[in-house]
């Protein structure tokens, strides 16, 4: 089980206008990925296709798959080590009228035990001599939940996304952008497989997680791209968050950008996230049913995640063929590093109860894409 | 944070009394340039933001791109 299907927009197909009302370019992505860090281990393909047609529409499909290998802190206290894929398939279509574009996209995520599907529809419009572009987009999202060996259990969980967004010229050098995404959900919300802890006469011992039904949050998100002289750019975006269940986090990210000779381009960046947890977390409670809400997810801990990065990429291959403009070589590689402040790892043995050291790792995020302009 | 909202919507709300976009459309070359692009990589930057989701508590606002579930 791929735990929280959070966000299932449509991936890239949810997209709206960064600049002037635009299609986005015809391409075709092959995006090899790997995650590997805190005993799990996901890696497989991304294939995006995207042609326009007639100069007013622009098709995509989609189609992603994670093949996950977990052995985390969170399975090894309760369960053995699993394997699982989950594929996602998306189609969009994007349609340009005038200054506006219009977005339709359909999302679909199946695994052995969680079934996501998402509609979503954008809009974007350019205004004040194309220097401003307004956008807005809602997501709806029914996602069915079962658990493994257990033929009785189905859930439902509903989810509904409200986007605003203003992307704005500000100098001949510098673009800025505000973003607001306010997302609902009701149903069942939690992790079918995990359990908390509370404390015994004896040590400790478990009980399911009971997660409220309902949960909301807002994200506000300030973006900046700065063109340098010697041409290079500099990223930066800052984002706040709250939600109805006591989580609130800032990340910020910056990324400098640069072209090398005719056909390479490089990127650095570094990012900084930093979480409140959940109101009803706890690393131990100190009885059974301690309270009416339960959780030991370390995702709703207190913690920091800090990443740096870096990217090559090569194009190749421009002009030499009628019926492809370029094509691209892209090498990506992020390091991460997790520190929870309150969860503690219970796979240490031989420590008094609440003693355990608090967990952290490291991870690191690969990519190899390969794209084709046509 | 409602500095920055009323800093970036000043633009806006002054072009509306503007006759001509203070930045002319022949100098929008270097905001054209592929390093200035936020999402160049629609593919790699939705996976990232999966990446994140599936981690992190937070969720919404990614700029554009998002999708996925969380992984243990």
């Amino acid at each position: 089980m791929q735990l929280r299907v959070v966000c299932a927009l449509g991936g890239c197909l949810f997209s709206v206008a960064a600049t002037a009302a635009v299609l986005p370019e015809d391409r075709a992505d092959v995006l090899y990925h790997r995650y590997e860090g805190g005993g799990m281990t996901i890696d497989g393909p991304s294939v995006l296709v995207r042609k326009s047609i007639g100069g007013r529409v622009s098709v995509s499909a989609n189609q992603y798959v994670d093949s996950v290998s977990a052995a985390s802190v969170d399975v090894l206290a309760s369960a053995s080590p699993y394997t699982e894929e989950r594929t996602e398939k998306s189609l969009g279509v994007d349609y340009l009228v005038g200054k506006a574009i219009y977005s339709l996209s359909y999302t679909g995520s199946e695994e052995n035990d969680y079934e996501a599907s998402t509609v979503s529809f954008g809009a974007s419009q350019d205004f004040f001599g194309d220097l401003t572009t307004l956008s807005f987009g809602y997501a709806r999202g029914d996602d069915t939940v079962r658990r493994r060996g257990d033929a009785l259990f189905e859930e439902q969980a509903e989810r509904q996304h409200f986007r605003f967004g203003v992307t704005q010229v500000i100098t001949r050098n510098m673009i800025m952008a505000l973003g607001h995404e306010f997302v609902s959900d009701e149903g069942f919300l939690n992790n079918p497989y995990r359990s908390v802890r509370y404390r015994t006469a004896v040590g400790y011992a478990s009980q399911p997680e009971v997660y409220p039904n309902t949960r909301s949050s807002e994200a506000t998100a300030l973006r900046a791209g700065y063109y340098l002289p010697w041409r290079a750019a500099v990223h930066a975006e800052y984002r706040w968050f709250s939600d109805s269940w006591g989580i609130s986090s800032r990340d910020w990210r910056i990324a400098y950008v640069f072209p090398f000779r005719t056909h390479w381009e490089f990127e650095l960046n570094y990012r900084d996230y930093e979480q409140s947890g959940a109101d009803f977390y706890s690393d131990l409670f100190p009885y059974q049913d301690a309270q009416t809400f339960l959780a030991r997810d370390k995702e709703m801990s207190d913690f920091t995640s800090t990443s740096y990065g870096m990217a090559a990429s090569w194009e190749f291959l421009k002009g030499r063929f009628r019926l492809i403009d370029r094509v691209g070589l892209r090498i990506a590689v992020d390091r991460y590093a997790f520190d929870y402040q309150n969860f503690r790892d219970i796979t240490v043995k031989g420590l008094p109860v609440g003693a355990e050291p608090l967990y952290a790792f490291k991870a690191t995020v690969s990519q190899v894409l390969l794209s084709v302009w046509y | 944070m409602k500095l920055l909202i009323v800093l970036l919507l000043l633009p806006i709300v002054l072009s509306g009394c503007a006759i001509k976009p203070w930045v002319k459309p022949y100098e929008r070359a270097r905001l054209a340039e592929p390093v200035m692009n936020l999402n160049r990589h629609p593919a790699s930057n939705a996976y990232m933001h999966h990446v994140h989701q599936a981690r992190e508590g937070a969720r919404g606002a990614e700029g554009g791109a998002g999708g996925g579930c969380g992984c243990n």
